[in-house]
């Protein structure tokens, strides 16, 4: 009798999950769908080249969130993979005459590269010994880029970058076309976290961020997982460089130097950190700032600190993350 | 009584007829540093600049209505960029102004090309501008590496600093200087004894100006910029290297640096401007209204450049009744130049504004006789010797015409 109870409320609470998680699915899923149609509408409302700028941090943002969310690790050095992609492909793009989808796959290259090096020194250790390899590691790219002006141009950057086209057919001189395609990007990278985040790959990720040692002793390798989210993120980071660097026509010092990493840190707390959406909402914010209050002058920086310490000490889940627990469901 | 109102809406409709043909409406945007490192060169300083250049041309007066925005590039190209797209695809903007560091004034020429409207840069220093990446889009108004180089370089030696010691800030803007400046010593007769390459960015200097002081060089050229020179020569002043009868050579310093760092400091320093507020009656003249408008700061070259720089534009806005690109750039380097800041110059094809130069020498606390009082000057330039010559910049307009 008492087993029979026992047994019937296990299936309701289970039922209940699944139920559960099926709302967050169709949630989801609508949010997919507006964003999606959002995308489609946004250039007839807005600027174009200022939301396909939106549009690369928010991608870097994601990558970054990939990482720091769903991984539990805080690297302090994203701008160095975000940085010399956006490198590798102005520079493919202008001297080597690739097209620009050529120019975006081999700056994803180069940071997958550069992640699996650095990434597979920095999980050796972890917290703040993490973050500060991470750092010191991209800081060394920042001073490769500041003394190799052959390849990067140093303090003058990479410019007049040709946008070119898209598989030698499609002209990206307008800004709209391109638009549709950074969109296209960002999506496409929305989609691929969106389905880690959710995979099982992803379920042993979030597992080993929660509590590493247990991870460890039901049998996961848990290096070999941090390793791998490492390199997934630095090439997400690097896609939305490579793609920031056609945009803009150019690639610079700003993107590798230790403020872009830290300007996405606080996209992401701002957004929400470990939320799907959050870092979508973060980019928007900081972007929007560094652009419409651009003729404030000396204030814009002093608002973005204003901002970050009301975010901390108000809604320290970020913007996301308060709207998720009004909803109480995840986002 | 039909006749009179005939008459009468013929007269309203010739009046306004009249009124719109010479109302030309300009807009400008003033692009620059408001909150970094060049905040205090260029600044909300050029903004006042470009006003007074409108107030003082009388503008409305003469049928040009003249529209002045402003914004921050943060000294990132990303923003600059996105900025000057903005502005010109949406805004209306026909002329972006002032636009110091060099990677977002490369960035702002290229995006002005594509767009064909016009870009008179005044803060940045990069000689590429009117060099390999010159565009018939874009005039350089107040200075470049090459004047600094030929200006500090060529009139040191002339003036007897015949041998020279560099510290090089190790990157290729320092790289870049301390390259040109050597050739121009070595060409007016001088001797480089040796260089040292300093850390970018360097906190501490000691070692390195200890070295340059055993070299036994009568001038320290300091090739580095920003923070680096600030530093550097703060610490050549504890070390009274300017004292012991070494001089101090800045390749990259301004105005604003020099009141900054103070004459206790700075004294004996030499450098090179285009522009000084107390050079004659019209730049005092101007300076003083200028300061009444910002806060008691004196106009820095930079900002100088932009007034005149607008001044010239307005001319040719008046002079063409138009402000097509090409009209207005051709009627803009055709015109000799001629305002009160810089004097008589003119604009060469590959947007090189010609004007002289000046080496100046920071005075001793003891000279000055007030509080602006920071230079005194040492020899003037003539724009012939301080600029590149016109075929060596490899300017690609150049070669066609």
């Amino acid at each position: 009798m008492a087993d029979g109870a026992v047994a019937a409320s296990d299936v309701g609470a289970t039922e209940f999950a699944l139920r559960e998680r099926r709302d967050t699915g169709a949630l989801h899923r609508a949010i997919f769908i507006g964003l999606a149609g959002l995308l489609l509408v946004a250039p007839f409302l807005a600027y174009p080249v200022f939301l396909m700028k939106v549009l690369c941090f928010a991608l870097f943002a994601l990558a970054f969130n990939l990482l720091l969310g769903y991984g539990g690790l805080l690297s302090f050095g994203h701008a160095a993979y975000f940085g010399m992609a956006s490198y590798v492909s102005a520079y493919t793009a202008k001297h080597w005459g690739m097209t620009p989808e050529l120019a975006i796959l081999l700056g994803v290259a180069v940071a997958a590269l550069l992640g699996t090096a650095f990434g597979a020194l920095a999980i050796r250790r972890q917290g703040i010994y993490f973050a500060m390899i991470t750092l010191a590691l991209a800081q060394m790219v920042y001073f490769f880029s500041l003394q190799t002006p052959r390849f990067t141009g140093g303090e003058d950057g990479i410019q007049a970058v040709p946008r070119g086209k898209l598989f030698g057919l499609l002209s990206l001189a307008d800004d709209r076309i391109l638009y549709y395609v950074v969109a296209a990007i960002f999506f496409g990278g929305l989609l691929l976290i969106y389905r880690i985040i959710h995979s099982p790959f992803g379920q042993v990720c979030k597992a080993i961020r929660d509590n590493e040692p247990r991870a460890i002793s039901l049998g996961y390798r848990a290096n070999q997982y941090k390793l791998a989210v490492f390199v997934l993120s630095a090439s997400l980071a690097g896609l939305a460089g490579a793609t920031k660097a056609i945009v803009f026509q150019l690639a610079s010092l700003t993107d590798v130097h230790w403020t872009m990493s830290g300007e996405v840190v606080l996209m992401t707390l701002v957004g929400g950190m470990g939320t799907v959406f959050g870092p979508i909402a973060g980019a928007l914010v900081i972007v929007a700032m560094q652009n419409y209050l651009a003729h404030l002058g000396a204030w814009v920086t002093i608002i973005q600190g204003v901002i970050f310490v009301v975010c901390v000490l108000v809604f320290r889940e970020g913007i996301v993350g308060v709207i998720a627990k009004r909803v109480k469901q995840p986002l | 009584m039909k006749l009179k109102s005939l008459l009468v809406a013929c007269a309203i409709a010739a009046l306004s007829a009249g009124a719109a043909q010479a109302q030309v409406s300009v807009k400008i945007g003033v692009l620059n540093d408001r909150s970094g490192l060049y905040a205090d060169i260029s600044g909300e300083g050029s903004v006042i600049a470009a006003r007074m250049a409108a107030e003082d041309f009388k503008a409305k007066e003469k049928g040009i209505n003249v529209e002045i925005v402003s914004a921050d590039h943060q000294n990132k190209p990303d923003v600059g960029s996105n900025i000057a797209r903005q502005w010109y695809d949406n805004e209306g903007v026909d002329v972006i102004m002032d636009v110091p560091t060099s990677s977002v004034a490369l960035a702002v020429n290229q995006i002005t090309k594509d767009k064909n409207k016009i870009f008179i840069n005044s803060g940045a220093a990069s000689s590429d501008l009117t060099g390999p990446q010159c565009t018939p889009n874009t005039v350089h108004w107040t200075y470049d590496t090459v004047m600094l180089a030929n200006g500090t370089g060529g009139a040191m030696v002339k003036a007897g600093g015949d041998t020279w010691f560099f510290l090089t800030a190790d990157y290729a803007f320092g790289h870049a200087l301390e390259r040109d400046t050597t050739a121009v010593v070595v060409k007016n007769g001088g001797k480089v004894l040796g260089s040292v390459k300093t850390p970018f960015p360097g906190q501490d200097f000691s070692s390195f100006l200890l070295q340059a002081q055993a070299s036994k060089a009568k001038v320290i050229g300091l090739a580095n910029a920003g923070g680096d020179t600030i530093n550097s020569i703060k610490q050549a002043g504890e070390f009274g290297i300017t004292q012991a009868g070494q001089k101090l050579a800045g390749l990259l310093v301004f105005s604003s640096d020099v009141k900054a760092l103070g004459l206790q400091t700075a004294q004996g320093l030499v450098l090179t401007e285009s522009f000084y507020w107390d050079l004659n009656d019209q730049t005092r003249e101007f300076s003083k209204r200028f300061a009444a408008r910002n806060n008691g700061k004196m106009p820095t070259m930079v900002q100088a450049g932009v007034y005149a720089g607008l001044l010239h534009y307005l001319k040719a806005v008046e002079a063409t009744k138009s402000k097509d690109t090409a009209t207005i750039m051709a009627k803009m380097k055709e015109m000799p130049t001629d305002d009160p800041l810089f004097g008589k110059g003119t604009i060469r094809v590959d947007g090189r504004k010609m004007h002289d130069a000046y080496l100046f020498e920071v005075k001793k606390p003891s000279e000055s006789k007030g509080e602006w009082d920071l230079y005194k000057l040492i020899s003037t330039i003539p724009a012939e010797q301080a600029f590149r010559p016109l075929d060596q910049g490899n300017c690609p307009l150049v070669k066609k015409s």
